[in-house]
């Protein structure tokens, strides 16, 4: 019996000692005259790219704010939720603790149906950057989305591949174990098939992004596919062009905005991506001023090509300050009163354009009306199409 | 034709597995202990090899030597550190602390190369694939010697554990570690050895496995180590012979469900194979048939 | 396996059944674990209530009770029945989804939330028992390692289909479709969407039906542990070869153990997809089930009230690392690892137990002369 007190009363020794240590560090720095903008994201785990891109591109977005002498300053407070559900909620209910605001997140789907149920709860406004299942807004009147909705997507490159490319003997590989990759791919399919028109293989993997996929290249090759449909993030991405490539197998493929950052890829071989097509709001090889202005600040502050996800969390903190400062609501104001004010301004006749649109506008629903760009990579480069 | 296609990438899917399986099933045979942090090695020696061709310039098969040593060392030292300390107080400690080792590896991995993920350069980069039968059945550069070198390793492997001293120690130390002892064999010697061969193989087969699919992110050796886990039991864990057959059936069995029966669940199809093989044979195909003493 | 250190003499049948656990020590243990449940209940309301808790713990209160009770549900396969199990995150998800399911078809019949709550979690046990028992007859038969792989590919197995089931509801009832999306009519709810997972979940689960699950699973499992049931499973574990010889039923034992355990681990897993508004297959991966194993590990395997401590601070942990910032998961993982070491080495172990000792030994000195000038 003393053994077994031995050990637990070591145990928890330990972890509260951690603790103890864990809570000492920090506590964040306030002036009283900034407003304070959560955001959420992973930073740790598989998808921690697309949080680390998030934040960075979040808190670049503050620092000019804070340089240029504003009425108010942003301060953002980044907490990772490893892309998981429950960690995310955890995280929204730390930065709820420390006084957050408005919220900028999450940067995924699956966390961002839990974090939008707990926020419309609370009433905190979200704007999130990238989260873009349809169940992240749905119901919630105070959860908008900067981003496309994944259906939106899928209808989108559905239309585009019938005016331009009707011909076209289309197939898809699709990640069936992410939110993300099958939302897409389910509206597509509905909507392509509703066209009168034929996918002619349809593979999926799981999650695993070096995995084998000969299998599914070579069902594609077989059908005689010619177009091939790859609503998933570039990683996988990459990996399917590599392999397709060593079976002598070249089709034209489409992309989605997950998609961007292919070229950025340290070690890809560019020339497998000539041709691709990907609809996509934002592209780091674009040549409109802003965009530039923008990739040199990043490349410069965190030594990295932006990615979408960056584009997009640096556009939500423009357009939750140029919205707040609409509002008329004062940073002193706590989170229900900002809510109430922000939700007005967004459904109103409040626009914002930046990095990923033009005359970006809100409904009530929470969703954003801008207009796709498809774009082709040729010799290295996005080209507008 | 589509079927040697498969057959073909399923083998060196398969090699790869079961070279990372051997590094399971040595370590299990003479620690007893399931060392989940050996996917993440293979995630290391990856990392080492890319970096020693990107940045350090040096060619394909330096490098590879580089990641083996790297590897070899990391072995051995995670072995003194965190394993060796809680030898003999029962699997599910050690269980346990190489589950830390393997969270540790990878949020390491993070915070050394970053979140944004590489592309691994192949090891064979430039060579033409093999084609045969006017150009369809290909075998990549990457399949072939994939599968080479895990004969070559399987043969090797044998050759030392039968013939060398070094060999027969570890084997008297995995069939009883206290008569190995009394027999005068240095017991810490012989599984520091085969930690560092397991974890050099480790390094070996990222390699081989980021030159066919060539995405490198800190998670990368996770689903594989589990993948060859699952063959080193299919093979009846312990057994060198088991972990290789083990991994070319379930390299194989996976490539084919994916062809022929469904992508969306060739997963489960490969674990199902698992469980009905284990209901079949109890210790895995090559397993040993354990007779309790009262 | 484990806990070897309790086979003393040789195994003669009256000892084997007389028992491992005695009946002092047995009460002791559950008087601890029944207060700590209780006490943590009272204090974190308490506090709760008073303010002192930020938003942070209070939205862990729910997922600690469902951790606690998954911990003491897998302790009784692991610490009790001596099996390893890496698959418990896969009877969690059976029962989390089907108890989101059953909880939906309740909305329209029963108004009480609460009774919807707890209808849909005894259905999850259900339908996660019957998982237990499927997978359990055919594998019980195999032995230590080999046993924890098949619990695994198990587990993994629950995921991927869970990725290719639908689930809907119009007016023609419950749609169920595999591997394709339902064609539902407009007025009809989604469920289960594949990978997507369940979305809209009403959040029914609260901090006292947390603690009720946690109270409920360690009544269930204390009291198969001091039956004659949980000594025959203890006495099998202990030593297989002499509890058969004396004519215990190996397999129906071990089974019994399992089917609970998995039926407990539903029952937790249908709490805890009601506590969130969506739930995602990739919640139940081997990590989940493996950080459930380290919960009972690092509280002393077979200790229940210390699987219980353990699961409420590793729950917590990472939560109050978040200071760390970029350095947070990998300080997890290296307090992982010294904890391990520090509570299994057998050096450190004994220089401690030692030193404690010797404190100890001092107060009840103490005591004993305090006492005596007294009398």
């Amino acid at each position: 019996m003393r053994k077994k007190w031995m050990k637990v009363a070591l145990a928890s020794a330990s972890c509260v000692m951690a603790m103890a240590l864990a809570g000492c560090g920090g506590g964040t720095t306030s002036d009283g005259n900034s407003l304070k903008v959560g955001v959420i994201g992973p930073l740790t785990g598989p998808a921690a790219i697309y949080g680390e891109a998030v934040k960075n591109g979040a808190q670049l977005a503050a620092d000019e704010i804070n340089a240029s002498e504003p009425k108010f300053n942003v301060e953002i407070m980044a907490q990772d939720d490893e892309h998981d559900a429950e960690k995310s909620v955890n995280a929204y209910n730390k930065l709820r603790d420390e006084g957050m605001q408005v919220l900028v997140g999450t940067t995924t789907t699956a966390p961002g149906t839990a974090v939008g149920a707990e926020a419309y709860k609370d009433r905190v406004f979200a704007l999130t950057p990238s989260a873009s299942g349809p169940a992240v807004i749905e119901g919630n009147d105070n959860v908008f989305q900067l981003c496309f909705s994944d259906p939106n997507q899928g209808v989108a490159v559905a239309d585009y591949m019938a005016k331009n490319y009707p011909d076209a003997k289309v197939g898809v590989i699709y990640n069936n174990a992410d939110n993300y990759s099958s939302g897409i791919y389910d509206k597509f399919k509905s909507t392509w098939e509703g066209k009168g028109k034929q996918i002619y293989a349809t593979e999926a993997f799981s999650d695993d992004a070096n995995a084998d996929f000969t299998a599914q290249l070579n069902s594609m090759k077989n059908a005689g596919v010619d177009m091939v449909f790859l609503p998933i993030y570039y990683t996988p991405a990459s990996n399917i062009m590599t392999q397709a490539n060593k079976m002598d197998y070249k089709p034209t493929y489409f992309g989605v905005d997950g998609m961007d950052g292919i070229l950025a890829l340290e070690g890809f071989d560019t020339d497998l991506a000539e041709g691709v097509l990907l609809l996509t709001p934002f592209t780091a090889y674009s040549e409109d001023e802003t965009s530039q202005k923008f990739v040199k600040a990043y490349e410069k502050a965190y030594g990295d090509t932006p990615i979408q996800f960056a584009a997009d969390a640096y556009d939500c903190v423009y357009a939750v300050y140029n919205a707040f400062d609409k509002s008329g609501a004062s940073v002193e104001d706590d989170a229900a009163t900002i809510c109430e004010a922000m939700i007005k301004t967004f459904t109103g006749d409040f626009t914002y354009s930046g990095l990923t649109g033009q005359n970006m506008k809100w409904n009530k629903a929470g969703e954003v009306d801008k207009t796709p760009k498809v774009c082709v990579i040729q010799d290295g480069k996005y080209i507008e199409k | 034709m589509n079927m040697i296609n498969s057959l073909i990438s399923g083998l060196s899917l398969g090699s790869v597995y079961s070279i990372i399986a051997l590094g399971y099933t040595m370590v299990y045979g003479i620690s007893k202990m399931l060392n989940f942090a050996h996917g993440d090695i293979i995630m290391v020696g990856s990392y080492i090899s890319f970096c020693l061709t990107t940045y350090v310039g040096m060619p394909g098969w330096a490098a590879l030597i580089g990641a083996v040593a790297v590897c070899t060392v990391l072995g051995i030292v995670i072995e003194r550190l965190a394993y060796r300390p809680l030898r003999g107080t029962g699997s599910l400690s050690v269980l346990i602390t190489a589950i830390g080792v393997s969270y540790f590896l990878q949020n390491m991995a993070l915070l050394v190369w970053g979140a944004n993920p590489r592309v691994f350069k192949s090891l064979f980069k430039g060579l033409e694939p093999i084609r045969l039968a006017e150009g369809q059945i290909i075998i990549t550069a990457e399949s072939f010697f994939t599968i080479i070198v895990c004969v070559v390793i399987m043969v090797g492997l044998t050759l030392f554990v039968h013939k060398s001293k070094a060999g027969k120690a570890m084997r008297a130390v995995s069939e009883d570690n206290g008569a190995a002892q009394l027999m005068g064999i240095n017991v810490n010697q012989s599984i520091s050895l085969t930690f560092a061969i397991g974890s050099g193989l480790a390094a070996v087969a990222g390699v081989l496995m980021c030159s066919a699919y060539p995405v490198l992110m800190p998670t990368t050796g996770a689903m594989p180590g589990i993948k060859a886990f699952t063959a080193a039991v299919l093979g009846g864990i312990g057994s060198i012979p088991g972990a290789m057959v083990g991994g070319l059936i379930l390299g194989t069995i996976e490539i084919f469900s994916r062809a022929y029966i469904s992508t969306e669940l060739s997963d489960a199809i490969v674990f199902a194979c698992l469980v009905i093989v284990l209901l079949v044979k109890p210790t895995g195909l090559f397993g040993k048939k354990i007779s309790e003493k009262v | 396996m484990v806990r070897k250190k309790k086979i003393k003499a040789p195994a003669t049948p009256k000892r084997l059944l007389k028992g491992a656990v005695k009946g002092s020590e047995y009460k002791r243990e559950a008087f601890i674990a029944y207060a700590i449940l209780i006490l943590g209940y009272g204090f974190l309301q308490l506090g709760a209530g008073l303010g002192i808790i930020g938003h942070n713990l209070q939205g862990q209160f729910v997922p600690i009770c469902v951790y606690v009770s998954l911990a003491i549900s897998l302790n009784l396969v692991v610490g009790i029945s001596g099996e390893l199990s890496l698959g418990h995150a896969g009877f969690m998800a059976v029962g989390a989804f089907s108890g989101v399911v059953m909880a939906r078809i309740l909305e329209t019949y029963i108004s009480v939330s609460s009774v919807q709550l707890l209808l849909s979690m005894i259905f999850g046990a259900l339908v996660a028992a019957l998982a237990g028992l499927l997978i359990g007859i055919p594998i019980l038969g195999l032995r230590g390692d080999y046993l924890a792989i098949v619990t695994l590919a198990f587990g993994e197995i629950v995921r991927n289909i869970m990725n290719v089931l639908y689930f809907g509801i119009d007016e023609t009832g419950l749609r169920f479709a595999f591997n394709h999306t339902i064609p539902l009519a407009d007025n009809s709810q989604r469920i289960i969407t594949g990978a997507i997972g369940a979305t809209g979940i009403r959040q029914k689960a609260s901090f006292t039906a947390g603690i009720f699950l946690a109270l409920f699973t360690l009544f269930i499992v204390l009291n198969i542990k001091n039956s004659k049931h949980g000594r025959a499973i203890m006495a099998i574990r202990d030593n297989r070869i002499a509890g058969e010889s004396i004519g215990l039923d190996v397999k129906k034992f071990k089974l019994t153990a399992f089917v609970v355990s998995a039926g407990l681990a539903g029952m937790a897993g249908a709490l805890f997809a009601q506590n969130y508004s969506t739930l995602a297959p990739i919640k139940f991966s081997f990590n989940t089930s493996v950080l459930i194993l380290v919960f009972v590990v690092l509280g002393g395997i077979g200790n229940i009230w210390g699987g219980i401590i353990a699961a409420a601070l590793l729950t917590i942990l990472p939560e109050a690392l978040r200071q760390f910032a970029d350095y947070r998961m990998l300080t997890y993982a290296i307090v992982l690892i010294l904890v391990m070491i520090a509570t299994y080495n057998p050096t450190i172990k004994s220089t401690l137990q030692m030193r404690i000792h010797k404190v100890t030994s001092r107060i009840k000195k103490r005591r004993k002369e305090t006492g005596k000038e007294v009398a």
